[in-house]
């Protein structure tokens, strides 16, 4: 209970922050849509020359793209820990963290977060609607809750896997460039995973399971049934990796030493 | 002119002090050309060609197009942004250089050192893992290099407009980047504009955004002939000059305009 009124607590008073600079946020909010249509214009002019993309259609392809964008925009909201090791560890803010009586990690999120990325759901639910629109896609009792559990599902995995990365801060000083690299492999998941050779898929599958943020759970609504069983591994492998990093994240907290002073 | 060179030269070992950030650089653009490679492969299916490309020229093409960024890319507009915001700018204009020249040598000092630290080894690695073809032709080499060369000073000048942006609205990184992701989009690093529908290419046709990755590019895999080639190194060459009017002028404007806070 004192987590989700320290939660609210802090979503207020970033809300005050950011509504002092209206025009920058407003601006900001703008910048993520125009990353958005791209990668629609992207696909549409692809399509414009091909029918099928490894036995997908054009609405599929923009369906899971859509899909993609929700648990995508959770992630950015509520995990800026990109910058963690030049933040936290080099400055030293890491002791004024851990003095305080609540789990580091929920802290950083916490202060971290950047709230105007949530807007990039708006976007995705937007695209699917249309894009299951136009493929006739009929919505049952149970999808909004599967939907809820796989959004959930995706964003912990990009969770866990960059709180992951994030943890290497505490057992090797020097600055790492994994970080960006992550983020650009996390495109791959955006693509149906029968374009890439078997080695990749391995990897987006099990190694580095962007593949469940994108594809795998977009595949159940669009009815793939060769893809179910992953669709339903969704939320396990979201919780399996998340706890992973968490456990991780606690023994790197314990041998954390500071940086001087 | 000397003072101009030596500060390429310093941009130049500043970058080799710093070597080591470069090869997870080449090692993420060659992720990049990777998922762009499947991507493209899996668009080709059973085709042989696509207007006009078959997929080897293809994948040519997004290799290329990523390492000539790494060459013909800078972040002067932001560090222009930083300048202006910290008042470090006023110096800048007491100090005897052209302000915006000495910014354009310090991206061009930076180009060079990506071009040989980045772009040629980045380019050997990719072309272990991806089929990819290289011309034999020294006429396209030539081509090429005159056209990356334009291809830097287009983008440069693109660059230095938004840098000046700061002058008038104060705080312009949702415009910077805004507008690294329309040139991703526009300069053909992401398709090539031939790919485009034709009414798209039409627009395109009088912006200078393919002037910055798909002109050296289409060069680069042997999809121009050598008198689109040269039409189009003219065109870019066109556009180097139309651009100097409005960065001349917003110059001007804002120098005039200009309070320094604090410095």
């Amino acid at each position: 209970m004192f987590y989700i009124a320290i939660f609210f607590q802090y979503v207020a008073q970033y809300m005050k922050t950011r509504m002092q600079y209206r025009a920058d946020l407003f601006v900001e909010i703008f910048s993520d849509l125009l990353f958005q249509a791209v990668n629609l214009i992207f696909i549409l002019v692809v399509f414009g020359h091909t029918n099928l993309l490894g036995g997908w259609t054009r609405d599929e392809i923009i369906f899971i793209y859509g899909f993609f964008l929700v648990p995508y925009a959770l992630f950015s909201s509520f995990f800026n820990i990109w910058d963690f090791n030049e933040r936290y560890i080099v400055k030293g803010e890491l002791d004024r963290i851990l003095t305080r009586p609540i789990h580091s990690l929920f802290q950083i999120v916490l202060e971290r977060m950047e709230l105007e990325s949530l807007f990039g759901a708006v976007t995705g639910i937007a695209v699917m609607i249309y894009a299951g629109n136009s493929l006739g896609l009929e919505l049952s009792w149970a999808d909004p809750f599967l939907f809820f559990l796989f959004v959930i599902g995706g964003m912990l995995v990009y969770g866990g896997i960059f709180v992951m990365i994030a943890c290497i801060s505490f057992w090797a000083d020097a600055r790492t460039s994994i970080m960006p690299m992550m983020y650009n492999i996390g495109n791959y998941g955006r693509y149906p995973v029968d374009i890439y050779n078997s080695v990749i898929r391995f990897v987006l599958t099990w190694v580095l399971p962007f593949a469940f943020v994108g594809v795998y759970p977009a595949s159940y609504f669009l009815g793939k049934e060769e893809w179910y069983l992953y669709s339903f591994l969704t939320p396990v492998i979201g919780a399996v990796f998340f706890s992973f990093s968490i456990l991780i994240w606690n023994s790197g907290v314990k041998r954390y030493r500071g940086a001087g002073n | 002119m000397d003072k101009y060179l030596e500060m390429i030269r310093i941009r130049f070992l500043m970058m080799l002090a710093y070597r080591t950030n470069y090869y997870t650089g080449i090692l993420i653009y060659s992720i990049n050309i990777g998922a762009y490679y499947f991507l493209w492969s899996a668009i080709y299916g059973e085709k042989d060609a696509i207007e006009g490309m078959s997929v080897i020229q293809m994948s040519t093409y997004v290799a290329v197009a990523w390492m000539a960024r790494a060459f013909y890319f800078n972040n002067i507009d932001r560090e222009m942004a930083a300048e202006i915001k910290e008042g470090k700018v006023a110096v800048e204009l007491i100090r005897p250089y052209n302000y915006l020249g000495m910014k354009t040598m310090q991206g061009l000092g930076e180009g060079i050192f990506r071009l040989f630290f980045f772009s040629v080894p980045g380019m050997v690695i990719v072309s272990f893992i991806f089929p990819l073809q290289f011309s034999a032709g020294l006429t396209t080499w030539i081509f090429f290099a005159v056209s990356i060369l334009l291809s830097f000073f287009i983008n440069t000048q693109i660059n230095l407009l938004t840098g000046i942006t700061t002058f008038f609205l104060f705080n312009n990184t949702g415009l910077i980047r805004a507008k690294r992701v329309v040139i991703d989009l526009f300069s053909g690093l992401l398709i090539p504009i031939s790919f485009f529908p034709v009414w798209a290419q039409d627009i395109l046709k009088f912006l200078p955004f393919q002037g910055i990755s798909y002109v050296p590019s289409m060069i680069f895999t042997n999809s121009f002939s050598n008198n689109e080639a040269i039409k189009a190194i003219i065109m870019q060459g066109i556009w180097v000059v139309i651009l100097i009017i409005p960065i001349q002028v917003l110059w001007i404007i804002a120098k005039k305009q200009l309070i320094i806070q604090g410095g």
